[in-house]
């Protein structure tokens, strides 16, 4: 008897369609079919000016099988409070409505209409998708690149600290915040279904090494997506009823020891070819604040 | 029917109300303020059944009042000024998706410096933008455009988004008399929302994928053609709701005393009530004068304009906004669309004034007309381009 | 609900299609071979190709779509028995 197949990738099949303009190893079309897999084409992905605007394809083609509402770069927030308002007042109730929108169009230009959309608690799920810079304009700094990376904006490495969304959105209270990691496709399947389920509005940040903007062998996204992970540099977790959920595959480094060296992750990366002793001491520090700041909020 | 006496803010209110609209995204700013206001007072009171978004700026204002109108929703907003060019970005985007939404703009002088009182260079901003341009003379008008705006965007030959303007503190602030239709005869004569595609689900589709130019260009052509259409359905719905509710004004231009008129005075908006008061008083000078009263500049009524003005022996066109380096923006529209039908223009002459809020007066208007029209009577032809300022 | 009367005009309203990017199969300069013997149908690369160019069956283990794939090499760096090569495109 055949066996079956699992919902992950059997759901994952005809969501994004083969042909798209993403380039080579790109972790917004694999983010892009876990949320297909998890909605079907009954989803409304709201898209401000970002990478995924373009990979999707030109007219009259699309390479998502599902709806799209491009936007203006700093609206993605403002329009999906639209949608979801009219499609309520419509009596509309199938349908996922979603922000889909980069780290530019969120944590910068997209700052006001985020907090606007989470303070008004408005039901949708904001999603952004973290490739560390302005990726789509060619590499330009953003507030989530992180210290030390090179950016053409940035070309002896970015100074400021690395701008944490979802503990802004944290601070806003909406009913449910998380982190995810086109690493764990399954883990992010997982909060995308819960988040449905909440009504309100839900923020999920999702990670996504870019290899054109961080500069390595296109082979290695999802061993990159791991590896931020692994050294506990990004933690994946849950902010719901008060406190941090911490996801299954960060439990392990709770415990510092358990964590792999921070270099493994950045030599990877030519953005990180020139980084500074200092710039990865900074960035060491940072790991260490946030799991203190985990650990009190668990 | 009921007659009420309302400012044309909570006359703007009152339309989107009985209009049945279904989702409200405004963000207040003056004199625009009160209407927003008064639709969350309806909406809490249960007057109104929509949904009220709390935006946090312009910008996301219309782009809300864009998310629900592209999910099904009759959606309006209001703002003013600064807050217009806030959004301005997403006023080219709502008509070039051919998506029908209503937007009241209370004109006011844009800075530097801060200054609340009426000018319309808010709404000229606009012109460029693919919205269908209407302007108020009073508030029985905005009641009535406010309402027919919706009709007119909805209808299947224009599917492009309608812009009233009405002039800050003049109207918004003022009360006037305002005759209101019953709401069932209202909900009869407008109908249902009507719109040409949503995204809601029921199949995939996707607004705005980057498009060639050859394809952009067809896109915006067939814009331009809906424009050219809009013209038709402005007229009909004027002259159909005349039948309906005992008001009509003529379409895209009130024409005032013009029948046997030499000398022509265009206008647009509230100050227009004084420039008739001085067309009254010419007129009974011997003057053989007559008002053009523009209600939309978007479709420009070229087709009209020069019907009127085909043998003309003078035109002033008064404007209230300057665009800088040229001359005002309305004389720019009518000399301009003049020349599609001939290139023997009478002459024409482009007077500034009330730019800021300056307040103008019949009699103001009564002696720049009289000079202008009795040295042209004597063979002298007065400047083209004058800025009126009084203190 | 509103009344839909479908819009006579020409608008931007795009569709679901393969290939909105050509054939991007003529962008690899390496191209994943899968040896379906080793192949221990685990479906890792079918989940993480970004061009969703893999499908696996359970029996018989994995296809590739080469008029898309365009070789970013993240099937074999994934597969846990390196059943999938990287190999010079012709």
């Amino acid at each position: 008897m055949a066996r079956p197949i699992p919902p992950l990738p059997r759901d994952m099949r005809n969501t994004v369609l083969p042909g798209h303009a993403a380039c080579h190893g790109c972790p917004i079309t694999i983010g892009l079919k876990v949320v297909g897999a998890a909605f079907g084409n009954k989803v409304i992905l709201v898209i401000p000016a970002c990478c995924t605007s373009v990979v999707v394809g030109a007219w009259p083609g699309n390479a998502f099988n599902g709806s799209i509402v491009h936007v203006a770069f700093a609206s993605a927030a403002a329009v999906a409070s639209g949608i979801a308002e009219g499609l309520r007042k419509r009596g509309v109730k199938d349908v996922q409505v979603i922000a889909w929108a980069g780290d530019g169009g969120t944590a910068d230009i997209g700052m006001a209409s985020l907090s606007g959309a989470a303070e008004r608690n408005n039901d949708f799920i904001y999603i952004m998708y973290d490739n560390e810079a302005y990726m789509n304009t060619g590499i330009q700094r953003s507030s989530a690149t992180p210290p030390g990376a090179w950016t053409t904006t940035t070309p002896l490495g970015k100074l400021e600290p690395k701008k944490d969304v979802a503990r802004i959105m944290i601070a806003h209270g909406v009913p449910y915040v998380a982190t995810a990691s086109v690493g764990y496709p399954h883990d992010f399947y997982a909060k995308l279904k819960k988040a449905a389920r909440i009504r309100g509005f839900k923020f999920i940040y999702l990670h996504a090494p870019c290899p054109t903007g961080w500069r390595f062998d296109p082979a290695h996204t999802i061993k990159i997506a791991k590896l931020a992970v692994e050294t506990g540099l990004l933690a994946l977790y849950e902010y719901y009823d008060g406190r941090i959920h911490l996801s299954g595959p960060s439990r392990p480094y709770i415990d510092k020891s358990k964590r792999k060296p921070i270099e493994e992750y950045l030599k990877l990366q030519g953005r990180f070819k020139k980084i500074r002793d200092e710039d990865v001491k900074v960035i060491e520090r940072y790991v260490d604040n946030m799991w203190e700041w985990i650990k009190k909020h668990i | 029917m009921p007659k009420v006496v309302l400012t044309g803010n909570y006359t703007v209110a009152l339309a989107a109300k009985m209009a049945r609209v279904e989702v409200v995204a405004a963000y207040p700013i003056t004199p625009q303020t009160s209407i927003v206001e008064k639709l969350a007072e309806y909406i809490d009171k249960g007057e109104l059944d929509a949904i009220m978004i709390r935006v946090e700026s312009e910008h996301s204002a219309l782009a809300a009042t864009f998310g629900a109108a592209v999910a099904g929703a009759r959606a309006f907003t209001a703002t003013s000024s600064h807050g217009l060019l806030y959004m301005h970005e997403w006023v080219h985007w709502v008509s070039r998706a051919r998506i029908p939404v209503v937007m009241a703009i209370v004109t006011r002088t844009i800075g530097t410096p801060w200054n609340i009182w009426s000018s319309y260079e808010d709404f000229f901003g606009q012109r460029d933008t693919g919205w269908i341009l209407g302007f108020a003379m009073d508030n029985q008008e905005v009641f009535d455009m406010t309402i027919q705006a919706f009709k007119i965007s909805e209808d299947p030959r224009v599917y492009l988004p309608v812009l009233i303007g009405l002039d800050a503190f003049t109207l918004s602030h003022t009360t006037m008399p305002v005759d209101t239709p019953e709401q069932e005869e209202l909900d009869k004569w407008l109908g249902p929302r009507r719109q040409g595609y949503v995204i809601n689900g029921s199949e995939p589709l996707a607004l705005g994928n980057l498009a060639w130019p050859e394809d952009s260009e067809e896109f915006f052509m067939d814009l331009q053609r809906g424009m050219e259409e809009a013209k038709k359905v402005i007229r009909e719905v004027d002259e159909s709701y005349g039948k309906a509710f005992g008001r009509k004004y003529g379409g895209l231009i009130y024409r005032y005393r013009c029948e046997d008129a030499k000398y022509h005075v265009i206008a647009m908006g509230a100050w227009s009530g004084d420039l008739m008061e001085a067309v009254n008083v010419l007129r009974e000078e011997g003057y053989p004068i007559g008002l053009i009263r523009m209600r939309f500049i978007r479709p420009f009524p070229d087709e009209e304009m020069y019907e009127i003005l085909n043998g003309s022996k003078g035109v002033i066109v008064f404007d209230r906004a300057i665009s800088f380096g040229s001359l005002g923006p309305l004389y720019l529209d009518v000399a301009a669309n003049l020349t599609k039908y001939t290139h023997k223009l009478p002459y024409m002459r482009n007077i500034i004034a009330g730019v800021g809020g300056v307040n103008v007066t019949h009699k103001d208007f009564y002696e720049l007309v009289k000079t202008t029209i009795d040295d042209l009577e004597k063979g002298v032809e007065p400047p083209v381009f004058t800025w009126y300022h009084r203190r | 609900m509103a009344e839909i009367i479908p819009i006579q005009y020409k608008v931007p309203l795009a569709k679901p299609k393969v290939g909105v990017a050509g054939k991007t199969g003529s962008w690899r300069w390496i191209k994943p071979i899968v040896d379906n013997n080793k192949c221990v149908k685990c479906f890792q690369c079918e989940i993480y190709c970004p061009d969703n160019t893999i499908t696996v069956d359970p029996e018989k283990g994995a296809t590739i779509d080469y008029d898309y794939c365009k070789g970013c090499g993240i099937c074999a760096e994934v597969c846990p028995v390196k059943a999938i090569t990287m190999v010079k495109e012709a």
